[in-house]
């Protein structure tokens, strides 16, 4: 689809027999929703909520051609380009995070020619997702202008037919399929997200179709208790898995934080190697463990439980 | 007292706060630098962090390294989402931003996205991030770097966050019409901008710097200003402050 082609989009989400009613399915299914050369936008933000678990399953269907788009893009894009199974970045932002520098698998296949990369600030992407959410053609922004930003996507520029001022226009971005993790949800798929919001809501309404892991499958009434705390409604949800812990070793707000010294073994033993050394990482915890249990099972005993209570008392309920 | 160019960066920054009631940072040296000033010369600082966080309060010992982490979202008042966080800022709520990168030019552009030509380059930087946005919709903005002369280029090989573009009044013909870059604070000095051709100009230095060493760290024609004061080496109760935070050292 071409970059703010609402007319297309919402075609697509009319003709798509959406199933009603109860939404819960296993991660092959959830995964299978995603084609090979799909448009495929990924929740959370760099390693908070990074729906971990599906995006191990959609390696593990061995999907090309992939186009992933994220705000802040964490070593999970590193994953993608290691496997073979993506062609073209959008983000603001690629990298594992500060202590860790560069990124050597990223900067090898944009610098080789494997990889493109489209640059965005990151309110235009936020924003890009937003006017998909909305159902309109573009947004108009104040950032990007006079950056060479502007030369390097498909944002335009336009005299504002109200003040006569220049303003940047940026294309609503309609992702084939949104892949997002949050804390709890019914299985009709009413979610709830606590803490961080990220783009989360925004990328679901935008997407064709909606995968989604969920900390805890809870019941309707529960939900029907808080519904101001629901956030993505059911009717917009394709498909939904229980799978607890399923954004680590990145973290989940107030559920578990992020477990570094994994990051310095991922990048000491993987990373740092190129994609020869993040394939050998795949290998061992994504193409070998395709059961999360056992994948989880690899940090250690007692990790999970040391990341949870950190994550307590860092919300202050520890 | 003894202290690292990191910290004498945090502790100078944080000067420039002085009576800010906002500021947009990132992690590291400026998030250190905003919650300095809150603790000295900002009581009434709220920091706002790209990830999604307003008024959050630094754990010490436990900094952030994402600017999206739990641990960037302690003790906040308000935990918007991403989007919602720029629009603050292009609506005109937030003073003063704080931006970096690898490359930074005469005219106060900054490159945070490729070394060499967009297409083909020599290397791949992980790009703006919030940079733009916030160099963009903040009411003014302090570039904080180490000063190096392969930092300080003529002209950036890529605007990821736009400066005074070509100086003069081309910022505003381009359509940004509200913040501008300030100051560029250095470990050398500080640094401001020609009121007219928007060209870099040094205006203080720091304790013990020469302006030839400036110089011969910046890759371009400087501006001099007539008056040059020396600023005020750290305190021994600012720096004190900042050990509070970063316990393990990891930034300062």
């Amino acid at each position: 689809m071409e970059p703010g082609d609402f007319v297309e989009a919402r075609r697509r989400l009319e003709a798509k027999a959406r199933p009603g009613g109860v939404k819960l399915t296993s991660l092959t299914e959830a995964a299978g929703w995603v084609k090979d050369g799909d448009v495929v936008a990924i929740g959370g933000c760099c390693y908070s909520r990074t729906p971990l678990a599906l995006l191990m399953e959609i390696l593990r269907q061995e999907r090309r051609g992939l186009t992933l788009a994220r705000n802040l893009m964490c070593y999970e894009g590193e994953w993608f380009i290691a496997a073979q199974a993506v062609e073209t970045v959008v983000s603001s932002w690629f990298a594992i995070g500060l202590p860790w520098g560069l990124s050597k698998v990223f900067r090898q296949a944009v610098e080789g020619g494997q990889l493109k990369y489209e640059e965005w600030s990151h309110l235009a992407l936020g924003l890009r997702f937003r006017a998909g959410a909305m159902g309109v053609p573009f947004l108009p922004s104040l950032s990007m202008l006079g950056s060479d930003l502007m030369d390097v996507g498909s944002a335009k520029t336009m005299e504002c037919p109200f003040t006569g001022e220049k303003v940047a226009l940026v294309p609503a971005l309609f992702p084939d399929v949104a892949v997002l993790h949050v804390h709890r949800a019914d299985r009709l798929g009413n979610c709830q997200i606590d803490g961080y919001p990220h783009m989360d809501v925004d990328i679901a309404l935008a997407s064709t179709t909606v995968i989604i892991t969920a900390e805890e499958i809870v019941s309707e009434e529960q939900i029907r208790s808080q519904p101001d705390r629901t956030k993505i409604p059911g009717f917009a949800v394709d498909a939904l898995v229980e799978v607890p812990y399923g954004a680590f070793p990145h973290e989940c707000y107030g559920l578990y934080e992020a477990d570094f010294d994994h990051f310095d073994k991922y990048v000491a033993e993987g990373s740092s190697q190129g994609a020869e050394g993040v394939r050998e990482y795949l290998d061992r915890y994504v193409y070998n463990t395709p059961v999360h249990k056992d994948y989880l099972s690899l940090f250690g005993a007692g990790t999970l439980e040391r990341k949870a209570r950190d994550a307590q008392q860092l919300v202050g309920r520890g | 007292m003894s202290y690292s160019p990191a910290e004498l960066l945090a502790v100078i920054a944080a000067r420039q706060l002085a009576g800010v009631k906002s500021v947009f940072a990132g992690v590291g040296i400026p998030l250190l630098a905003a919650a300095l000033a809150q603790k000295t010369h900002a009581p009434d600082l709220t920091i706002v962090v790209e990830g999604g966080s307003i008024g959050p309060e630094l754990l010490p010992g436990q900094l952030p390294i994402s600017t999206n982490e739990m641990r960037v979202a302690h003790r906040a008042r308000v935990l918007p989402g991403i989007t919602d966080t720029f629009l603050f800022a292009q609506r005109g709520f937030l003073e003063v931003g704080f931006v970096g990168g690898a490359q930074v030019d005469r005219f106060g552009n900054l490159n945070s996205s490729v070394v060499g030509s967009y297409d083909k380059p020599q290397v791949r930087l992980p790009g703006s991030g919030g940079a733009n946005d916030i160099i963009s919709l903040c009411h003014r903005v302090m570039v904080v770097t180490t000063h190096e002369r392969r930092r300080f280029v003529p002209r950036v090989d890529f605007v990821t966050s736009p400066g005074f573009l070509s100086g003069g009044t081309s910022r505003r013909d381009a359509g940004l019409l509200f913040g501008r870059v300030s100051q560029v604070v250095t470990n050398l000095g500080i640094l401001g901008f020609d009121e007219e051709s928007k060209a870099m100009r040094l205006e203080g230095l720091h304790p013990g710097v020469s302006v030839e060493e400036v110089l011969e760290m910046t890759g371009f024609d400087l501006l001099i200003n007539d008056q040059l004061p020396i600023t005020d080496p750290p305190e021994e109760k600012e720096l004190a402050l900042l050990r509070e935070l970063d316990t393990e050292r990891r930034f300062i």
